[in-house]
């Protein structure tokens, strides 16, 4: 048994924070810990995966790779899986993890785990904590499996500075032409300067209470002051004051910020679903009756458009 | 070109969960259709406004209840129904078997479903049942264009948005941003209950996870509430973020 895989996510060169996450927590079990790296020219970040505790490196470095492709990156994981036999691979829970996970897990006949925000993990058995039903129940699912499968949320285990050897490994090429059944035309990187919404320490967002175009500048301006990214309710992403990729909530995105800043938000199930397992809440709300101040650690009735402006001021001081 | 969409009965996203010896409890929950495969019927039935698609099919594995569903999306505008009667504690390995096999007898040129279910928020159905049916695939799509044999779709990913081009038959499963579901006429309503659904029963395979324990998260408390003249509340707010949260400000 080829210990425990972490299978990497990475775009252009930067590999992403959820990966040294994985790393981390699984180095600490005290199992052999390997990264699974696909790309091209990528073999140069092996270094910064063995600073967080690979102790082996599987790279995977052709034209075939360089943008992520579901056949093709399936194809190569399952060759490399019946030859290196690990015990367990861990994915991100991201548009490609999951994606990739699902796709593997069936042509292995496998169970999986996605979104899983806990793990124990023994021989052949993994048992995972997913939040279902947007965070509102909590579910413990157990995956038989050779090798178990899961895909972690982003942002529950801490980054350690555990570090392993690092040895490169170069799997035999696995993929057919048949295997690329996917052609990506074309890719259009967002452009912000903010960081990701599922992964960022701050998330300032505002709701129906925000009014229009003129509430959502003030929260993008809290935002921009405090490094975080931004999002919305359902009633602001409904109202088109912002796209439905910042919608925070049960048919949006779920967020577990250290920091959550809710701006005009009432505060309906669907949307504390997507944070309420925020570390930090604040709320910004003129009705005093509004269901976030439930959930919320520091609470201020009053008017956003007034106070927004007033809390950058001390904030800046 | 035959279109089956698979849609999954969910409970309503502003339903509150509670446990009832140590299961969810369904009592008193309105059911819907899980809005991410509301939007999947929604862009079926527009391919078949724009010619593209013949027929639409809903399919849908679950309880009996799952009718109810079922008769939305034929009142939307779909042709006819499946039912695959399967246990509810089906995991995304058995419902996807089930959906594969309904979905296999009909040779299909397009299946559609919605990227994630409200209810588990597991995003393995569609892309397992592309794998059993040997089908391309494409997640998350908010756009599709239809042409020579070819699925031209817009997806969400990872740090922006890519096109992605796959041969039909193809599972494509959607994002909620891909279009604004209908709402079923009074006409759709009556004509839906004329419309045929097939009832079958799942293909028989054992789950391959176990759902050991639910839980509910710990209630949250409710903290400090200012109500106070706005200056002192955005200075206390500040004090709060800066002291007690310790955040760094740029």
């Amino acid at each position: 048994m080829a210990g425990t895989w972490v299978f990497v996510e990475q775009k252009d060169g930067n590999i992403r924070k959820v990966t040294f996450e994985m790393l981390s927590e699984l180095k600490k079990g005290g199992d052999e810990v390997s990264a699974v790296l696909f790309g091209k020219g990528v073999e140069g970040l092996a270094t910064d995966l063995a600073k967080y505790g690979a102790d082996k490196v599987y790279v995977a470095d052709d034209d075939v790779f360089a943008a992520y492709n579901t056949g093709a990156y399936v194809a190569q994981i399952t060759a490399m899986i019946k030859e290196y036999k690990p015990n367990c691979v861990l994915f991100a829970h991201s548009f490609n993890g999951r994606d990739m996970a699902s796709r593997l897990a069936q042509k292995l006949d496998a169970g999986l785990a996605t979104d899983a925000v806990a793990a124990e993990i023994t021989a052949g058995k993994g048992i995972f904590t997913r939040a279902i039903y947007a965070g509102k129940a909590i579910a413990k699912v157990e995956v038989a499996g050779d090798p178990v499968l899961a895909t972690i949320r982003p942002g529950v285990w801490d980054v350690g500075d555990t570090a392993g050897a690092g040895e490169v490994v170069k799997p035999a090429l696995a993929v057919t032409p048949a295997d690329v059944y996917q052609v990506q035309k074309s890719f259009a990187a967002t452009v912000s300067a903010r960081p990701d919404l599922a992964e960022a320490a701050i998330v300032v967002s505002g709701g129906r209470g925000c009014k229009g175009a003129e509430g959502i500048t003030l929260v993008e301006q809290l935002a921009d002051v405090l490094g975080a990214a931004v999002g919305g309710s359902r009633a602001s992403v409904d109202s088109g004051w912002l796209g439905h990729e910042y919608q925070v909530g049960q048919t949006g995105k779920v967020v577990l910020p250290n920091l959550y800043i809710a701006c005009g938000i009432s505060g309906a199930i669907q949307h504390l679903a997507g944070m309420s397992s925020s570390k930090n809440i604040a709320a910004i709300n003129t009705d005093t009756e509004a269901p976030i101040f439930n959930v919320s650690d520091f609470g201020v009735v009053s008017d956003l458009f007034k106070t927004i402006p007033l809390l950058i001021g001390e904030l800046k001081k | 070109m035959k279109v089956i969409v698979c849609v999954k009965q969910t409970f309503d996203t502003e339903a509150k969960i509670e446990l009832k010896d140590g299961k969810i409890s369904e009592q008193g929950i309105n059911l819907i259709i899980n809005p991410y495969d509301e939007v999947a019927v929604e862009g079926a039935i527009q391919l078949k406004e724009k010619g593209v698609a013949s027929e639409v099919i809903v399919v849908s594995a679950g309880s009996d209840k799952a009718i109810d569903a079922i008769r939305t999306a034929l009142a939307m505008g779909a042709d006819r129904g499946i039912l695959i009667k399967q246990d509810t504690g089906a995991d995304e390995y058995a419902r996807a078997v089930a959906l594969a096999t309904a979905i296999k007898a009909e040779n299909p040129g397009l299946v559609l479903a919605g990227h994630v279910a409200a209810d588990d928020g597991a995003s393995q159905v569609p892309t397992r049942v592309a794998e059993i049916l040997g089908f391309p695939h494409v997640n998350v799509i908010t756009g599709i264009e239809i042409a020579d044999g070819k699925a031209t779709c817009t997806t969400e990913a990872d740090g922006g948005s890519a096109v992605i081009e796959v041969a039909v038959p193809a599972v494509i499963s959607s994002q909620v941003s891909w279009n604004e579901p209908r709402y079923p006429s009074m006409k759709g309503i009556m004509q839906a209950k004329k419309k045929p659904v097939a009832n079958v029963d799942a293909a028989a395979v054992e789950n391959k996870t176990k759902i050991i324990e639910f839980s509910l998260p710990a209630a949250k408390t409710a903290g400090i509430k200012i109500e106070d003249e706005v200056d002192v509340c955005a200075a206390k707010l500040a004090d709060w973020m800066l002291n007690t949260v310790k955040i760094q400000v740029k």
